[in-house]
């Protein structure tokens, strides 16, 4: 193993243990972020008609938060297979882009890892993960980004069940401001990255505004606007960023 | 049925999300590239925030502008994420009140 190790040349040592430590750490936002909304979705999913453990193997086999809600909506006013599919993909289709970047950055890692890594992508483990894409060059590098992505998955599916077992009992006032979570971190995620390099602000404050247009002047489809204001406002990062901002 | 639409929709969310993982396999990025795929993690930050942000309470849009500023101003100190995230929602939760 050693001489396998010492034949590449990683841009730091750590143990398997540490990376696996800080990926955990890294995620803890988002574990604590998914809880009371995968909560909330299985609460939903429950008065839709679906069982515990269709609710809860939703959150297993597609781990997509806004998706399962829309599903569960949809089930409930008995909506069609091919329908519910349909609308999956278009407000999934987002992940295809952040993918392309992710891999991008991960590119030095083995494939079956990235393969592995790619199936656990959601708005937040990419974020989280991109900001923190450097780990990708330390030793054991995947086990920070598998960390991560576990202790999100295990909040999402642990949550669901949870709320499909508890029911309703939650405070209303309670889940309603929970639901700012998600927003809060991707904010505490893009500030510290502003205050660094304040081109990237223009890049994120031109994504809001395109999608704004889109969402509320053109009427498309939330998936889709997200998509096409993503694309359309990272171009603007040919001109502004700078090769080493990875 | 709820089952096979439940795989339906695990299908068509998971072959997006890998397919990157096989294409960036085989292509070097020119550096131009390579800047538009690091813009978008910032890109996407913003499009997920806004306008999405104004229907925590859907009635009152500027509820959830004020959580954001809240949210904000925190992430200004460089504190860890979660301290953005307690102080939002304890912001929606004393105006909601």
């Amino acid at each position: 193993m050693g001489n396998i190790e010492t034949a590449v040349n990683y841009s730091e040592e750590q143990t398997r243990y540490t990376a696996v430590k800080k990926g955990a750490v890294a995620g803890f936002p988002i574990f604590l972020g998914y809880l009371p909304i995968a909560i909330a979705y299985g609460v939903l999913a429950k008065q839709s008609g679906l069982t515990t453990f269709e609710t809860t193997m939703m959150s297993v086999l597609v781990f997509a938060g806004a998706a399962q809600f829309m599903a569960a909506n949809m089930m409930a006013q008995g909506a069609l297979f091919l329908q519910i599919v349909v609308a999956t993909f278009v407000l999934n289709f987002r992940h295809f882009v952040m993918s392309m970047s992710f891999m991008n950055k991960i590119r030095t890692l083995p494939l079956r890892w990235k393969f592995g890594l790619s199936l656990g992508l959601t708005d937040e483990t990419f974020t989280v993960s991109s900001l923190n894409g450097e780990e990708s060059k330390k030793q054991h590098g995947m086990y920070f980004f598998a960390s991560l992505i576990l202790v999100a998955y295990f909040s999402w599916v642990f949550g669901s069940f949870l709320g499909a077992i508890i029911g309703d009992a939650l405070p209303t006032t309670l889940s309603d401001s929970m639901g700012i979570a998600l927003y809060a971190m991707f904010i505490g995620l893009l500030v510290p990255s502003v205050k660094k390099e304040w081109r990237v602000g223009i890049i994120a404050i031109a994504a809001m505004l395109i999608n704004y247009i889109l969402m509320e002047q053109v009427g498309l489809e939330v998936g889709w606007a997200i998509v096409v204001s993503t694309i359309l406002a990272s171009f603007l990062g040919i001109m502004l960023l700078k090769e080493e901002e990875a | 049925m709820i089952m096979a639409t439940i795989i339906g929709m695990a299908i068509v969310t998971m072959v997006p999300r890998f397919i990157p993982a096989f294409i960036m396999e085989k292509i070097s990025l020119r550096p131009w590239l390579n800047r538009w795929l690091n813009a978008i993690p910032f890109a996407a930050l913003g499009a997920l925030v806004f306008p999405g942000i104004m229907t925590v309470i859907p009635e009152q849009p500027w509820i959830g502008l004020l959580g954001g500023l809240t949210a904000t101003i925190i992430a200004l100190f460089n504190l860890n994420v979660i301290f953005a995230v307690v102080g939002a929602i304890l912001t929606v939760f004393l105006l909601t009140m």
